[in-house]
């Protein structure tokens, strides 16, 4: 109650603030005081407590009193408020004192009363609540830290009074450990917060481009945190063991360099495309063994293969929709789109951390034009154009775009066939272009495509903010079609290789066949060693797993080198020329036609929200692809850095992309969604490679689930398994899964449709208000009327009268509202009176009003005048 | 180690990191960047709190404030005496309050009292014109200037009072999406 009170008064002048140091030093002085005084004699001490006691109740009786008269005289608010603040801290150290001397004289009794323990208990509670929320209150550090202080030494000295009796040990041990806790967790948190890395970078980049430009980096440095955990998952539990405990390079075929390819297995050019000793490393699929169990520990490789690649979804997709969740949850859109159009710009557009002279012009900038905009569109509302015009337009930069983006598709799906048939072909006589053609031209329509859409967009003439999530959706249309048609072109290729591998296999197991029957008739024994091959020359299937992972991690690198060649020439050779030869140029270079690159930030988001998709596709087929990913952002992180801040300037344009922004968690979400789908396809449908990977000999790659739970798991728990994969079983929890969903989806819309009601029903009151605020003119003048025809009813009431009516307004306004600024007291009964006036139109407010004139002038030095300022001032608002 | 013994005593940093929302290197730094302003003024030593003030000149002139069109105001704000002359406290507390950290009922109380030139509980329409002219720098026509100033307080204002009250102002901008995210400076 304590820190109610005092919230509510938030001193706002400076008086009372430079007076509670004093006060409390004496109450400090009275503590001490009162200690030594318990000390010596505790009799004593009761007594004089009990005397001061009442005495304090009487002060503060005087005080309440005191109260209502002078909070009617407004001037005098000041004083008051130290006034009240002395009985305020009159009562604590009442409570304070009662405590401690019941603490102290009946330390040798068995306890103290029940109702004494409770208030004691509440008030440590209470203080200790203090503590944590210190930090929220809008006081000044100064108060904050006396009054840390004040509540610690209350907690310190009587928490452990409180424990008297049986529970006083676990009392003073649960009070010692919520200490320790505590402790523990501040330097958990100082730990945790030393622990994220790029502080000052982003800091840096933030306060030179705002807001907008670092949370592109924060994304970067929360996608980073996310593929870190990937790589701990795929590097512990799955390459690690092979590496430690699995047979060594060499050994068995999947883990040799065929012969023909030895040759050339080192060459610089195949390992860069990563063939050669790459693709028969511990990077790829094909590399992992399908031994059950490996090692000492009996390590599960297959098994731990299959829930890892599984996982890696799992875990991603549960902390995208956490995010996503906590993002929603601040925030804080809460009302329409322009309804407060104008006070959002004027008090929530400037972006507090900037702090870079260019970026703050090109601020000032923005927020000018935006309020022009604003402007405009509420002069004119509707623009009349030629509005055919415009939809044709519209249409035709449509058809453009679409069939851009059927030409592209189409244009991969081209490469990636014709990739296919040289590699049908002899590999020798292709140019370094033709074997990277695929992953070349993607890259390059990655490239072109974006701003040829912007130009294109152009046409349609939207507005910048509309235009802009037209373009995003065009480009993630973009890469999502260009995504899936290579995977479509790879399903073929997949497809044709599970043929060749086919007849591999039956002509292996002939050959085995036949070198069995062979080697048993010939020895006439059955005992036969297996066939002396070495295992580079041992005949293999083509491996498609290790081929699609090859692909995914081409497409990787050679996305990264296009992107940072982009950045370097684009951005930094750009900004070089521009600089350095805007001495010598007709045109001044750096205001005029190429100037300096402006950093793109959907672009960027896109393009990383992209690379993870395909990092989430490739990392089942290759295990390395994380780790390389992790690499690629850590380099990204400072490389991007260092360019924007050395060749890139401010943008004019600004678009908010913040984490709290769901859209582009929502568009991260899609794209794990669709890159779970061929993952997802492979695993159940196609049969994996007979002779590479951990899942070799398999049907399909699940069964080494089915296999786990029927030979290493108890037999029961397989029967349980067994139940819940019943379609019996499956069925009805789909459904009621969807019947939730419709259930849960019918609650949101209810609550949906409640809030809007509410909203209506706030807009309407609004309105109202205003109407009657309008016609208050009128509607006075029939109140004055009505009190010029009862003279005696205005001359009656005695002005005592009068002044009592205001303060219980008062008090309860400040018992149940909490404001947390304090208008000062006057005011706010001023305040308050207006709105009981207002809302409540019987015609005996104005009466009670009609003197107003006359107290007016006494109470309040600024502000509008009570009564009056109702009538009149109040009569001409704004009329829209 | 001993660089924390002679700028603060233990109990002071702890203090200093329940009062407000930074880890106790932080609360360091900020003495660090706090004695940067003024050497000749703030000491090394503030185990025993010494009551020194830095100007409001010194600390506009920050970094990470000299580009803010509020800068005064916030430095006002801040300030015990209304004019910005800054305590280490209240320089924390500054700080503390714009962090990412703080909630937005704490910000929107300092957001309030920043756009509140005049101090008078009260954001009125001059206010609201200082406002607007500090952010667009002065490049709207008079006229502009009325008609926004207008039509924002015909927006955000409830009880018509023809000015902005504080419950006016926290209602406007816990709706508002860029609230948290533009009002908080790192330091």
């Amino acid at each position: 109650m304590v820190s109610d009170d005092e919230e509510n008064e938030t001193p706002r002048k400076k008086g009372p603030k430079k007076r509670s140091k004093p006060q409390d030093s004496d109450k400090d002085n009275e503590e001490d005081r009162r200690s030594v005084k318990s000390k010596t004699s505790r009799r004593k001490s009761k007594n004089e407590e009990s005397d001061e006691d009442r005495e304090d109740q009487q002060k503060k009786k005087k005080q309440g009193k005191g109260n209502k008269v002078v909070q009617k005289k407004g001037r005098v608010k000041g004083k008051e408020v130290i006034k009240d603040k002395v009985g305020e801290k009159d009562k604590k150290k009442k409570n304070g004192k009662l405590s401690s001397s019941t603490s102290s004289s009946e330390s040798d009794e068995e306890s103290l009363s029940e109702g004494e323990m409770e208030a004691l208990k509440d008030q440590v509670e209470e203080k200790k609540k203090l503590i944590t929320t210190l930090r929220n209150q809008p006081w000044r550090m100064k108060r904050r830290l006396v009054l840390l202080k004040e509540s610690q030494e209350f907690v310190e000295k009587f928490e452990g009074a409180l424990g008297k009796g049986k529970g006083r040990r676990l009392y003073a041990f649960k009070v010692l450990m919520s200490k320790k806790c505590i402790k523990f967790k501040r330097d958990f948190e100082n730990f945790k917060t030393a622990c994220i890395p790029w502080e000052r970078k982003i800091k840096e980049v933030e306060s030179h481009f705002g807001s907008s430009v670092a949370s592109y980096f924060i994304f970067l440095r929360w996608m980073y945190g996310l593929n870190l955990v990937l790589f701990g998952f795929m590097f512990g539990l799955v390459m690690l063991p092979e590496i430690l405990m699995g047979l060594p390079y060499g050994s068995i075929p999947r883990k040799t360099v065929p012969r023909e390819e030895q040759p050339t297995a080192m060459d610089y050019a195949v390992l860069f495309d990563f063939g050669g000793y790459c693709k028969y490393s511990f990077l790829f699929y094909g590399y992992y063994n399908n031994e059950r169990t490996i090692g000492v520990l009996q390590f599960r490789l297959p098994l731990s293969y299959l829930l890892v690649g599984v996982g890696i979804f799992g875990y991603s997709l549960m902390v995208v929709i956490r995010t996503m969740a906590r993002n929603a949850n601040e925030g804080g859109d809460g009302a329409e789109e322009g309804e407060f159009t104008f006070s959002w710009k004027m008090f929530t557009s400037w972006d507090y951390l900037i702090g870079n002279p260019e970026t703050a012009d090109n601020k000032y900038a923005s927020i000018t034009t935006s309020f022009k905009e604003s402007i405009v569109d509420e002069q004119e509302n509707q623009k009349d154009e030629n509005i055919h015009l415009r939809r044709f337009l519209r249409v035709l930069a449509n058809f453009l775009i679409t069939a851009c983006l059927g030409g592209s598709g189409y244009l991969i799906y081209f490469v990636v066939k014709r990739s296919q048939e040289f590699a049908k072909t002899n590999n020798e006589n292709l140019s370094w272009f033709e074997q990277n053609e695929v992953e070349f031209v993607m890259s390059l329509l990655g490239l072109v495509c974006p701003p040829l859409f912007e130009t294109i967009a152009e046409l349609e003439d939207y507005h910048p903010r509309i235009a802009l999530k037209w373009q995003l959706g065009r480009i993630f249309a973009l890469f999502l079609g260009n995504l899936y048609t290579f995977l479509f072109a790879l399903f073929d290729e997949v497809n044709a290789k599970l043929e060749s591998e086919k007849l591999i296999k039956n002509a292996t197991e002939w050959t085995f066949n036949e070198y069995y029957t062979n080697y048993s008739s010939f020895f006439n024994t059955t005992d036969v060693p297996p066939p002396a091959v070495h295992p580079a020359d041992v005949i293999r299937g083509p491996c498609w797993e290790t081929a699609v992972g090859r692909e995914f991690v081409k497409l990787i690198v050679s996305d990264i080198q296009v992107t940072y060649l982009t950045i370097l020439i684009g951005d930094f050779t750009r900004a070089v020329i521009v600089r350095f030869l805007n001495y010598c140029w007709c045109w001044d270079l750096e205001a005029g036609f190429p100037s300096y690159g402006e950093f793109d930030i959907s672009g960027n988001v896109l393009g990383l929200i992209f690379n993870q998709g395909m990092i989430w596709m490739g990392a089942f087929y290759a295990p390395g692809l994380v780790g390389l990913n992790v690499l690629r952002l850590l380099s990204s992180m400072y490389y991007q850095c260092w360019a924007v801040m050395c060749c890139n300037v401010p943008h004019e344009r600004v678009f908010k992309a913040s984490r709290s922004n769901n859209f582009y968690m929502g568009l991260l979400l899609l794209v794990l969604f669709l890159s779970l789908l061929p993952v997802v396809y492979t695993i159940m449908t196609l049969s994996p490679s007979f002779d590479c990977g951990p899942f070799s000999g398999q049907e399909k790659m699940y069964v080494i689930v089915m296999q786990t739970i029927k030979q290493d798991l108890p037999a029961f728990i397989g029967k349980v398994f067994a139940y819940a994969t019943n379609p019996g079983l499956i069925l009805p929890a789909v459904l009621l899964m969807v019947l939730a969903i419709y259930y849960l989806n019918a609650v949101s819309k209810a609550y949906q449709q409640a809030n809007m009601d509410l909203k209506k029903k706030m807009q309407m009151a609004r309105d109202e208000e205003k109407n009657r605020r309008n016609n208050k003119d009128s509607t006075n003048q029939v109140m004055k009327d009505l009190e010029d025809l009862l003279p005696n009813k205005s001359l009656i009431p005695p002005p005592s009268e009068e002044d009592e009516q205001p303060p219980p307004d008062v008090v309860i306004e400040k018992g149940s509202k909490t404001t947390k600024t304090k208008p000062g007291a006057a005011e706010q009964g001023v305040n308050l009176q207006n709105d009981v006036s207002l809302t409540a139109p019987n015609p005996r407010a104005p009466v009670t009003h009609a003197p107003g004139p006359r107290r007016g002038p006494p109470r309040n030095a600024r502000g509008p005048q009570p009564g009056r300022g109702r009538g009149r001032g109040q009569g001409g608002p704004p009329r829209q | 180690m001993g660089n924390k013994q002679t700028t603060f005593t233990e109990e002071q940093l702890e203090a200093y990191q329940d009062c407000t929302f930074f880890t106790r290197k932080e609360v360091l730094r900020l003495h660090g960047r706090f004695r940067e302003l003024a050497p000749h003024l703030v000491p090394l030593d503030y185990a025993n709190n010494p009551n020194v003030k830095v100007p409001p000149a010194l600390i506009t002139a920050m970094p990470e404030l000299k580009d803010n069109p509020f800068r005064d105001r916030l430095v006002e704000t801040f300030s015990e005496d209304g004019r910005g002359h800054l305590s280490f406290s209240d320089f924390v507390d500054l700080f503390s309050a714009l962090c990412e950290t703080s909630p937005t009922e704490l910000k929107t109380v300092y957001a309030f009292k920043i756009y509140d030139f005049n101090r008078d509980n009260f954001i009125c329409k001059e206010d609201l014109k200082k406002t607007l002219n500090k952010l667009t720098r002065g490049e709207l026509t008079p006229e502009e200037v009325t008609l926004v100033c207008n039509k924002a307080i015909e927006e955000a204002d409830l009880d018509g009072d023809d000015k902005l009250s504080f419950s006016d102002f926290e209602n406007m901008i816990s709706k508002a999406p860029d609230f948290l995210s533009n009002f908080h400076v790192r330091i």
